[in-house]
């Protein structure tokens, strides 16, 4: 069979493969691909050439892509290909654009016809060519149009189509569960398939589908149980059989099922219980296959009902796994062990040394997976251990995305089962200290709330304890020099509630360390958003306690720099801040009342306290507001609304010509087209006459509001100019409810008002102009575009600037990934596969033909040859035997080169030994034609200018050596 | 960032593998291939990672690493490193065998498979891919049938270059 590897491309793509592979670093590939990519380019868009350069040119595109560079270009040839009549050139055509072609790409709707077509073929094999492609590329909408075909090839009369059809109704049913939803029975019926290979592809399916629900196939357990039971009684035809298991993979799909079906339900179990111990008797855990099977049965016996004898039969089995040596089982034995100390907690103590040096041991994966059961088994007994080991692994490993979880994992332990506050507090400051740019922020706002709430059960001295435990922790933790922003937030606002709280440190004190923070993490808005607010709390009690407030000189220093900050965010807790100190202690206390920030604020939306001014205001003869609903200019403004939405999100042509511009007013720019991204915005159709209840009523409505609406507006006027500036008036009511409830700040709120107050500051003044200025409604949009795109702006950057509180911290650990990233990446470029020197040493000194020559006649000279040395016999001689290379050696000692010994993998070939017997005796006779076949191989290779066995003798390895 | 795009990256169809890559120990690409779904970008990120990743990793440790959420099972035969990404709960030790019964169809369909084979032909490599794994999942457990249908497959094409070679040789024999 040798021969069928034979190479069929032309001398110039051999060339480029090999330069390719000669390439010295990633800038030479590079270079070389797109000098390729130039050539195809060139080549591929001329119109005649032969059918099959094409092919090689598609072949080539696929390895251009492969390299990581862009073929996109020839992505349309590919199409082509799969519309050519020979199979040959369709079939290439069909792997071209399953590898090439996403299922949303655009030119998915020139292969359907294709498709369509020859899934109708006579010819099986285009037939199965095109169920390949079906399975990859077919989306949502274009299912349709071949879904009657593929059901109709669930009857085929051969079975590999029958298969792949099964496997594309299954990927339907996958990508759009209500496109097939009425044919989900045509599964039960193909598990009855004659064919084992069909019947294994319809578990497939079948197990995704009882996965979603399981109660619909209960009726199915009896028939998975006697499949099952088949199966492990070799049943099935031999051709199944995979290292001398039977049908392995199908009895782990079953197996899983089973695991599903019979999860909670007892009387579904029983009748499971017969065939998974029988498998567990027969499975032979000196293979990995075995063991695999093995594995899935203890899976499936910790999700069924509990049966004390497998449980027993499972334990064995994971104590078996957990004492070998082999690192993948020790990780199965873990894994298993896991799943099944829910049910039997127990046995996890017979392995206690067992999991101490699995946890112990120098493989991070198997390390991880070891923290994974403990995590799993922490107890209020054991949480400290076990959560001071994992802070010191989460400490010393880089790897951000597992960092992240481990610390949330410490986090959540923590939280359920601390044996002490002081405990608690100093585990949360380790986790914060070292992941805190990692972990959600809402694991902060969780940890505040919960020094804030205390622990629940237990009287206030308890937590009055944890909160003063909590801020001498935190003192004496701001000496380090760099933490988290995540933690300097909690900090600040920590010390600000529970600072001075119970007269353990003096208020200077803390105002004094909140001010280093400031000044020392200057860069960081949010957190020194959190320290101002801090500051102001302490000041308020202090006043509240009927103290004398001397503010320290830095801290006044700060205010002053706060209050001219470009951050309006900053800007305003500044003002609040020399507001609050101004007032007398009562209406201090009740603004900044101490500790209050779990108490509920009620909001009284319906602004009720306004009822008596309102009455007034009408009385004197104002309008009574009317609720935008029933306004009816604004239905219209709902209506472009929508319109406008639809725009935005369809992004299509549009055919319909643009309505001419009539007469129109500017306050009737509906507010949602100052937020869509068109700096010039569509013309709407507005009536005149339609503006006079709006105008009315707005100017009723907003000059209750006019003071405030300017608020966040500041520091982004002054550069646009236009409007009078007004310095920030800090109060609005929402700041009021602020101050409270410092914690939450920061976030969604502040945008979401100011945005608000934007659009109807925007709609106010064009409300104004209106009346005065309607000749100047033709030029509406000139003078539009203008007043619309300075609140735009204006919101664009209030926007960022509120964003970049959130977002700072965000780069920077973006920016450690790169440069982590680029560690390991420059390393391999040592490009050209310069194999193991030991076996390359001297072997470029022979002649590749001379050995050839030698290498043709009688074995004996193959063995001669084999010990100069020379390449060509050393590399192509290991064979299969590799593989089983500890079997006795009587058999094949001559075929044993040394060069094999140093291979991957001794546990598996280990395992394989008993079998082994037949297959090599089998596979020697089988093999000797072969290494004659490699060797004109290589000539061939050779004779096309290719070398680089020379350099590279493990190239020629056989890969199962 | 990273964490966003991750989130975006994983939202995909379930598949039971994600993908599969060959790759030599010089972090050289013989073969990828994409169940889920990957920008191109993310491919090779995804690549250069998981190379920096496993090819450091030394002989007697596990061959699966936990990644990004998903866990890489990779077999190294001789300078070749198989590796396919699963779900978080899959089963190992099954992936592992699947990577063998790849190679092992690979060695018999080319005899002796080694790594120039792949090289030069590596869309031999993703027709016998194709027949082993269809979305993701394995479809085809026996080998002997895999084997028999790209063989159908290649005969076809067989068939076709004879019939083009007899024509040339006609040709050939008429211009004399």
């Amino acid at each position: 069979m040798g021969s069928q590897g034979g190479f069929y491309q032309s001398k110039e793509f051999l060339d480029l493969v090999k330069s390719i592979g000669e390439a010295r670093s990633k800038a030479e590939e590079d270079r070389i691909v797109l000098g390729e990519i130039e050539t195809l380019k060139r080549r591929i868009s001329d119109p005649d050439i032969p059918k099959f350069k094409m092919k090689e040119y598609i072949i080539r595109l696929v390895y251009v892509e492969m390299l990581g560079h862009d073929a996109s270009f020839g992505y349309i040839h590919a199409v082509k290909m799969t519309h050519d009549d020979s199979l040959l050139v369709k079939r290439t055509g069909y792997l071209a654009v399953t590898l090439f072609l996403n299922e949303d790409h655009d030119l998915i709707i020139l292969i359907v016809n294709t498709i369509q077509k020859d899934l109708k073929s006579d010819n099986y094999l285009v037939v199965c060519a095109a169920l390949n492609a079906v399975c990859r590329l077919i989306n949502e909408e274009t299912i349709p149009a071949v879904l009657p075909q593929v059901v109709e090839l669930l009857a085929h009369p051969k079975e590999a189509v029958r298969k792949k059809a099964i496997m594309a109704l299954h990927r339907f049913y996958q990508k759009s569960p209500s496109s097939v939803s009425h044919l989900v029975s045509n599964f039960r019926k193909r598990l009855c398939d004659n064919d084992p290979g069909v019947m294994g592809a319809t578990l497939c399916p079948l197990f995704e589908l009882i996965t979603i629900d399981v109660s619909s196939y209960k009726d199915l357990v009896i028939s998975f149980v006697s499949i099952l039971k088949q199966v492990a009684e070799r049943r099935l035809p031999k051709a199944y059989d995979y290292h001398q298991m039977p049908a392995p993979f199908i009895q782990i799909k079953l197996l899983k099922i089973l695991a599903l079906l019979g999860s909670g339900d007892k009387q579904a179990s029983e009748n499971m219980y017969t065939v998974v111990g029988d498998i567990f008797r027969k499975c032979d855990s000196s293979s990995n296959i075995g063991n695999a099977v093995l594995y899935e049965c203890i899976c499936c016996v910790s999700s069924i009902y509990p049966n004390p004898k497998l449980l027993e039969s499972a334990a064995d089995a994971i104590s078996r796994f957990l004492k070998s040596d082999s690192h993948n089982l020790k990780y199965m034995g873990i894994d298993a062990l896991g799943r099944l100390i829910k049910i039997s907690p127990e046995i996890a103590e017979q392995h206690q040394l067992a999991v101490i040096d699995c946890l112990e041991d120098p493989d991070d994966t198997l390390k991880r997976k070891t923290f994974e059961l403990l995590y799993k088994m922490t107890k209020s007994t054991n949480v400290e251990v076990i959560v001071d080991r994992m802070i010191d692994y989460m400490i010393s490993i880089n790897d951000n995305h597992y960092k992240t979880e481990i610390a949330s994992r410490c986090v959540e332990l923590a939280e359920q089962f601390a044996p002490s506050n002081q405990w608690f507090i100093l585990t949360m400051n380790k986790v914060f200290e070292h992941a805190g740019d990692l972990v959600n922020i809402k694991v902060a706002h969780n940890l505040m709330r919960l020094i804030a709430e205390g622990f629940g059960e237990d009287d206030d001295t308890a937590d009055s304890q944890l909160r003063s435990s909590a801020v001498d922790s935190y003192l004496h933790i701001l000496g380090e020099p760099k933490l988290p922003s995540v933690f300097l937030q909690v900090i600040c606002w920590v010390l600000g509630e529970y600072g001075t709280a119970d007269g353990k440190y003096s208020a200077s004190l803390v105002t004094g360390k909140l001010c280093d923070v400031a000044e020392a993490y200057s860069n960081d808005e949010t957190v020194k958003a959190y320290a101002v607010t801090a500051l102001m709390k302490i000041y308020a009690f202090e006043i509240a306690a009927g103290r004398k407030v001397d503010m320290l000189p830095e801290c006044q220093s700060l205010m002053e720099e706060f209050l001219a900050s470009h951050s309006t965010d900053l800007q305003q807790r500044a003002y609040e801040l020399q507001a609050v100190i101004g007032l007398d202690a009562h209406a201090v206390e009740s603004i900044m009342p101490s500790d209050a920030s779990c108490e509920d604020i009620e909001v009284d939306k319906a602004l009720s306290f306004l009822n008596g001014y309102i009455q007034d205001s009408i009385e004197k003869g104002a309008q009574p507001y009317i609720p935008e609903s029933e306004r009816s200019g604004m239905l219209n403004i709902s209506k472009f609304r929508n319109q406008d939405h639809h725009e935005a999100s369809s992004h299509g042509l549009r055919f319909e010509a643009y309505e001419l511009p009539k007469q129109t007013v500017q306050s009737k720019i509906p507010p949602a087209s100052l937020a869509s991204t068109e700096l010039v915005p569509v013309p709407e159709p507005v009536y005149v006459r339609e503006s006079y209840p709006t105008t009315t009523v707005s100017s009723a409505s907003s000059d209750a509001g006019s003071t405030e609406l300017k608020l966040r507006l500041d520091g982004v006027q002054k550069k646009w100019g236009r409007q009078t500036h007004s310095p920030a008036t800090s109060t609005s009511s929402s700041t009021s409810q602020k101050t409270v409830n410092g914690a939450t700040q920061v976030d969604g709120s502040n945008t979401s008002n100011s945005r608000t107050r934007e659009t109807y500051d925007s709609r106010k003044q064009q409300v104004e102009i209106t009346p005065e200025k309607q000749k100047l409604a033709a030029s509406l949009f000139g003078g539009s575009s203008k007043t619309e795109k300075k609140p735009a702006t204006g919101h664009k950057i209030s926007k960022s600037s509120s964003h970049m509180v959130e977002k700072s911290h965000v780069p920077k650990s973006s920016m450690e990934v790169a440069s982590e990233k680029k560690v390991p990446f420059q390393q391999p470029p040592d490009l050209l596969d310069f194999g193991e020197p030991t076996v390359q040493s001297n072997a470029p000194s022979v002649d590749p033909f001379k050995e050839l020559e030698d290498l043709l006649e009688p074995t004996t000279q193959v063995a001669s040859a084999e010990n100069h040395g020379s390449t060509a016999a050393a590399t192509k001689s290991p064979d299969i035997m590799g593989l089983y290379k500890e079997t006795p050696a009587g058999i094949h000692n001559k075929d044993d080169s040394d060069i094999l010994s140093g291979l991957s993998n001794p546990p598996v070939t280990n395992m394989l030994g008993g079998t082994t017997k037949t297959q090599v005796a089998q596979s020697s006779k089988g093999r000797r034609p072969n290494l004659k076949d490699s060797l004109q191989k290589d000539t061939l290779v050779r004779q096309m200018g290719v070398t680089p066995s020379s350099l590279n003798p493990i190239l020629f390895k056989d890969l199962l050596g | 960032m990273t964490f966003i795009y991750m989130s975006v990256m994983y939202e995909v169809l379930c598949v039971q593998i994600h993908f599969v890559l060959l790759i030599s120990r010089q972090g050289k690409v013989r073969l990828t291939k994409w169940y889920s779904t990957y920008s191109q970008k993310e491919r090779t990120k995804v690549i250069r990672e998981l190379s920096g990743v496993i090819l450091t990793r030394g002989p007697k440790l596990c061959n699966f690493v936990e990644w990004r959420g998903l866990k890489v099972v990779y077999k190294r035969y001789a300078s070749l490193y198989f590796c396919m990404c699963i779900d978080p709960d899959g089963n190992e030790l099954e992936i592992l065998e699947i990577i063998h019964h790849y190679v092992e169809v690979l060695d018999r369909y080319f005899g002796s498979v080694c790594e120039l084979d792949l090289i030069y032909n590596f869309h031999k490599a993703y027709y016998i891919l194709d027949e082993i794994l269809i979305s993701g999942e394995l479809q085809e457990p026996g080998k002997r049938t895999i084997v028999r249908a790209v063989a159908a497959q290649d005969s076809l094409v067989e068939t076709v270059k004879e019939q083009t070679a007899s024509i040339s040789t006609i040709i050939t024999q008429a211009t004399k």
